[in-house]
């Protein structure tokens, strides 16, 4: 069943379709401005990797990467309950969302 | 095992005293139970168990970096009464602390990629909410988040590294990894390769070592002392622990692959954290830049990779700590005062003449001088590199040491001279003078019988 599907679409479509998702999360990390869009694009680089490990684990036929996608999705879950905590934080303090407020801690 | 166990359970009763009105004991309850746990942990010395499907193994390495990591919290705890005891939130950060330390103990005794993971985010993430948690400051806040978002994009890097590894072997068991690996030495994919790259981009990041240092001093500073204290010593200990693990069971068969790599991470970490140390007229933000030359030295242990490197980063880690734990004593009590400038020691020694000497010994011993615990840390680490051919390596460290041993006297000598207008009043309670002593006492032993340590594993 499982390596019926990769022959509909090669695994290697799938690796570029995570490697792209994944550079797309690491510029957007890098060069956007908003904190709201930067934890989003964290999201889609675990979420790129998420797609990978289900279709290793479907190319592999073996259980062990979705086990692990769960525990990613809950652990991304928890994360983001912290992350979005500190902004609102941030948010109360300064009443801004930008992160060229963050500038506070320089030698 | 049973340490998890009773680290949970530690957390979960911290959670509890909240609920059920026994707050003013849990600090003591707390430093029982740390107690109870390090002698679980030694009780289980030598067994050498597999549990929950092979996901996590206790043996001796496990069981030794799991000691270091108790030991280092219970001096955390005695080191801080002030900030924990009569604190609205102490049942949060008793609990958040014994949960981190738990992650701690996974990351140290994994033998999945799962449980590798698991424990880095549940270290992190305790921690992400303790550097954020002086809600009014916006230092404070800066640093959580900055924490929290390097370590989120850390840790993205490691997940698409294991899925790369697991796309080419089919396996997250280190074992199974490790005899994958040297079966098939000489024609592994460019995807693996690929995958172990982001590994050690995504490790590089969790101990703060150049190129991949710079949110070290910024989360350093702005966090309460107390829990930079904590990241620099439990947080620093567990992620090279779990770094040498992962690289010594699978991929030492392909050392000269990522080794060279490691020793230049190693080289610039050294330089560059030594050199900016010095610069520094913040007390605290100088510890920071210490911490990443630190984290050069023990990266020096993986890169060497031979049978001693387990030894020597257990020693290092061990005496780092203690020592450590000693200046963020000072640090700490500096603080409160809302004071952190190194010249504001000026004047220390008249007052507090004992806990002066107490910090200089630890002092020297971070710096690597004889014949403290340090110097023979940094003596173990640079053999073990030596013996694996890394002679310049050994050099660059020896000469940043000596740039070290330059800003650890300008504290020194801060505090030997003369009062003046910027002097604080530093005080220590009990408890704090305890653990100066402690500390001290730590450092001469480990200074000599550094095999006690070093040949246990």
């Amino acid at each position: 069943m499982g390596s019926s599907i990769l022959e509909l679409v090669h695994i290697n479509n799938y690796v570029m379709l995570a490697a792209i998702l994944f550079a797309i999360g690491v510029m957007g990390v890098m060069f956007r401005r908003n904190t709201i869009i930067i934890f989003m694009c964290i999201e889609l680089m675990l979420n790129a990797v998420n797609l990978l490990l289900v279709a290793f684990s479907t190319m592999h036929s073996d259980p062990g990467g979705q086990v692990m996608v769960f525990f990613i999705m809950a652990v991304a879950a928890a994360e983001v309950a912290v992350g979005l905590a500190i902004l609102v934080m941030i948010y109360r303090n300064v009443k801004s969302v930008d992160i060229d407020i963050l500038n506070k801690l320089k030698w | 095992m049973n340490i998890l166990i009773a680290l949970t359970i530690i957390g979960v009763i911290a959670m509890l005293s909240e609920i059920l009105r026994f707050r003013k004991v849990l600090y003591p309850l707390a430093l029982t139970g740390l107690a109870a746990g390090l002698v679980l942990c030694a009780m289980e010395w030598g067994s050498n168990i597999r549990y929950f499907h092979d996901m996590m193994f206790m043996d001796n390495y496990a069981i030794a970096f799991s000691m270091v990591l108790i030991g280092t919290t219970f001096i955390w705890f005695l080191l801080n009464p002030a900030y924990l005891r009569n604190h609205e939130h102490e049942a949060d950060y008793t609990a958040l602390i014994s949960f981190s330390l738990a992650g701690a103990v996974v990351m140290v005794s994994f033998a999945d990629l799962t449980m590798l993971f698991l424990g880095i985010e549940i270290l992190s993430i305790a921690m992400y909410i303790m550097a954020a948690s002086n809600k009014m400051e916006l230092r404070s806040n800066e640093s959580g988040f900055k924490y929290f978002m390097l370590g989120a994009f850390a840790t993205g890097f490691l997940l698409f590294g294991i899925a790369l590894v697991y796309g080419v072997t089919g396996t997250f068991n280190l074992q199974e990894l490790a005899g994958f690996v040297s079966a098939n030495k000489v024609n592994l994919p460019a995807m693996f390769y690929g995958g172990l790259l982001l590994m050690i981009v995504g490790l590089a990041f969790k101990i703060s070592a150049a190129p991949f240092h710079f949110w070290a001093p910024d989360v350093y500073e702005g966090a309460p002392t107390p829990v930079t204290a904590y990241m620099a010593t439990v947080v620093k200990t567990a992620a090279f622990a779990a770094f040498l693990r992962l690289f010594m069971t699978c991929f030492s068969g392909i050392a000269d692959w990522w080794a060279p790599m490691l020793a230049i991470f190693s080289a610039i970490s050294m330089l560059a954290g030594n050199i900016l140390a010095v610069y520094q007229k913040s007390l605290k933000r100088m510890l920071a830049y210490s911490s990443i030359s630190h984290a050069g030295y023990m990266l020096m242990a993986i890169v060497a990779m031979n049978q001693n490197s387990d030894g020597a980063l257990l020693l290092y880690t061990a005496a780092y700590a203690i020592g450590s734990l000693s200046i963020f004593t000072l640090l700490v009590s500096m603080t409160t005062n809302g004071n952190e400038m190194i010249n504001s020691l000026r004047g220390f020694s008249s007052v507090n003449k004992i806990p002066a000497i107490l910090i200089t010994i630890t002092m020297l011993s971070l710096a690597g001088i004889p014949p403290v615990a340090g110097f023979f840390a940094k003596y173990y680490v640079f053999l073990s590199a030596i013996e694996s051919g890394y002679t310049w390596l050994v050099l660059v460290g020896v000469l940043s040491s000596l740039i070290g041993v330059y800003y650890y006297f300008r504290i020194i000598i801060a505090m030997f001279q003369p009062a003046d207008r910027e002097s604080t009043q530093i005080q220590f309670s009990n408890s704090q003078n305890a653990v100066l002593w402690l500390t001290v006492i730590l450092s001469l032993i480990l200074g000599f019988m550094p095999g006690f340590l070093t040949g246990s594993i």
